[in-house]
């Protein structure tokens, strides 16, 4: 078997090599359709991984509230509820399900659904994230900053949500390149992103191997990045002295 | 609110001839898979255990790259380059249980691993104490011992494989959802028919998840 590499020099239309392999003048050779796609991939990951936090920290924080058992179980069944369907019937559901619901929706893009979806996916995941890192501090530090004479909210915000967060980066890793993984999915309702193009440049050109040897190449470049950018936010927010839960390195 | 929806569609010769074929696949392809993917998983877990780099090297990269790319990535890798490699077309169908097997083959092994460190060391000292072989000592003190302090994680990554299941959608295969989805466009009931899937995954992954935390519980007073 032969490689063919040239094959991201070609403009999308004629199937010309260009030289210098970026399209001028509107022509676009495969090479900028797979950045662009690549440009997707890493809007609608960033765009819901915003999203999934806000949502996620919220609604975990909720659950953990003393005295408020309603509270607590809303947040619990929002945290079911997007656990246990497939983010791929989800997306669905925003795509073609929301917008007959509510016909204010059917002017929003396809791209802003599969955010929306993706985001709120996520947050599921980081609720019981941020759950379990707000249950990890000891019971102590909520009765000193009661104590203290804060309120609930000045006991979370000054007091039980900065440490739990520092406990939480390793699982939050392994979720933001998971978002990166997910955004995968949006290929089903023609979000133009990595897979898509994977699947389209592979149909149009047959260099099966060379195309989905570069998005692959695409999807490890992210994951590495991400891997790195939260090992430096783990480093510089590190309390000195403090030693979190069991030192999960290895991310 | 502008919805006027309309299930009575769903009668029992739909349900038969399109969901039940889907949800057939999605079952088989999850038990398939998990029980390919343990096995596999163990063996990839051995081997990163194992002290010798020959083996260890291999493994790692193994999990470390299939964990790394996304699942619809692998599942499109393995349906071109399957018939490539064995020469003839092969279906969906058995593209998707390949992959299936061997992309969760690295999860199980993860699982595996974290498992067999749980076991205390003093356990595998034992063993050899007793002059057991490294295969009597893994069979008889150590994987005992270790699936049964994963059981819970195992089964949860059970759950999430089933959800996964969906996936096959890229290569067409024909699971559940696809037999939702067929069933919606013949009546021109889309929206009811992405609903029904909604929730019959829902209650499906829901009661599963509900079962493994009572193993859990009940695994966590015995120990």
């Amino acid at each position: 078997m032969s490689w063919d590499w040239q094959v991201f020099c070609e403009d999308t239309l004629e199937r010309q090599v260009v030289q210098g392999c970026f399209g001028k003048g509107g022509d676009i050779t495969y090479l900028d359709w797979m950045l662009s796609a690549w440009g997707w991939t890493v809007s609608v990951s960033v765009l819901a991984l915003l999203l999934a936090l806000v949502l996620g920290s919220f609604i975990g924080t909720l659950r953990t509230l003393q005295d408020r058992p309603v509270v607590v179980r809303l947040g619990n069944a929002w945290v079911e509820l997007f656990r246990n369907i497939p983010l791929l019937v989800q997306i669905f559901l925003w795509y073609h399900v929301v917008p007959t619901m509510f016909p204010a929706m059917k002017a929003v893009p396809g791209f802003v659904l599969v955010v929306l979806a993706l985001g709120f996916f996520t947050s599921a995941r980081i609720a019981e994230q941020v759950r379990s890192g707000i249950q990890a501090l000891p019971r102590g530090q909520r009765y000193a900053g009661l104590a203290m004479g804060f309120t609930t909210f000045q006991t979370y915000r000054y007091v039980l949500l900065p440490m739990a967060f520092r406990i939480i980066i390793p699982p939050l890793t392994s979720e933001t390149m998971n978002i990166f993984k997910n955004s995968s999915v949006a290929f089903a309702v023609s979000v133009a992103e990595l897979t898509m193009f994977a699947m389209q440049a592979q149909e149009e050109t047959s260099r099966g191997i060379e195309v989905y040897l570069a998005v692959t190449a695409c999807y490890i470049v992210s994951a590495f990045a991400i891997n790195r950018i939260m090992a430096f936010i783990e480093k510089r927010a590190r309390v000195p002295g403090l030693i979190v839960a069991g030192g999960s390195g290895g991310h | 609110m502008n919805l006027s929806l309309d299930f009575s569609f769903y009668n029992w010769d739909l349900i038969s001839n399109f969901v039940l074929k889907g949800l057939y696949f999605s079952l088989m392809l999850t038990l398939v898979a998990t029980i390919g993917g343990v096995i596999f998983g163990t063996v990839l877990a051995l081997m990163r255990l194992s002290g010798k780099k020959w083996l260890d090297v291999p493994a790692t990269i193994y999990v470390n790259g299939m964990r790394s790319i996304p699942l619809v990535m692998v599942i499109l890798w393995f349906f071109l380059l399957v018939p490539a490699i064995i020469g003839r077309p092969i279906g969906a169908e058995v593209s998707a249980v390949i992959t299936f097997i061997a992309f969760e083959a690295a999860y199980f092994s993860e699982i595996m691993r974290a498992g067999i460190q749980s076991v205390p060391r003093g356990q595998v000292y034992a063993g050899q104490a007793l002059g057991m072989t490294y295969s009597q000592n893994m069979k008889l003190v150590v994987l005992p011992q270790a699936f049964r302090n994963m059981l819970p994680v195992l089964l949860t990554q059970t759950i999430i494989l089933f959800q996964d299941t969906s996936l096959v959608y890229a290569i067409g295969a024909y699971d559940m959802l696809k037999g939702f989805e067929v069933a919606g466009k013949n009546f021109g009931r889309p929206i009811e028919a992405y609903l029904a899937a909604a929730v019959l995954y829902f209650v499906m992954c829901y009661a599963l998840s509900w079962a493994v935390k009572r193993l859990h519980q009940k695994i966590a007073i015995i120990r």
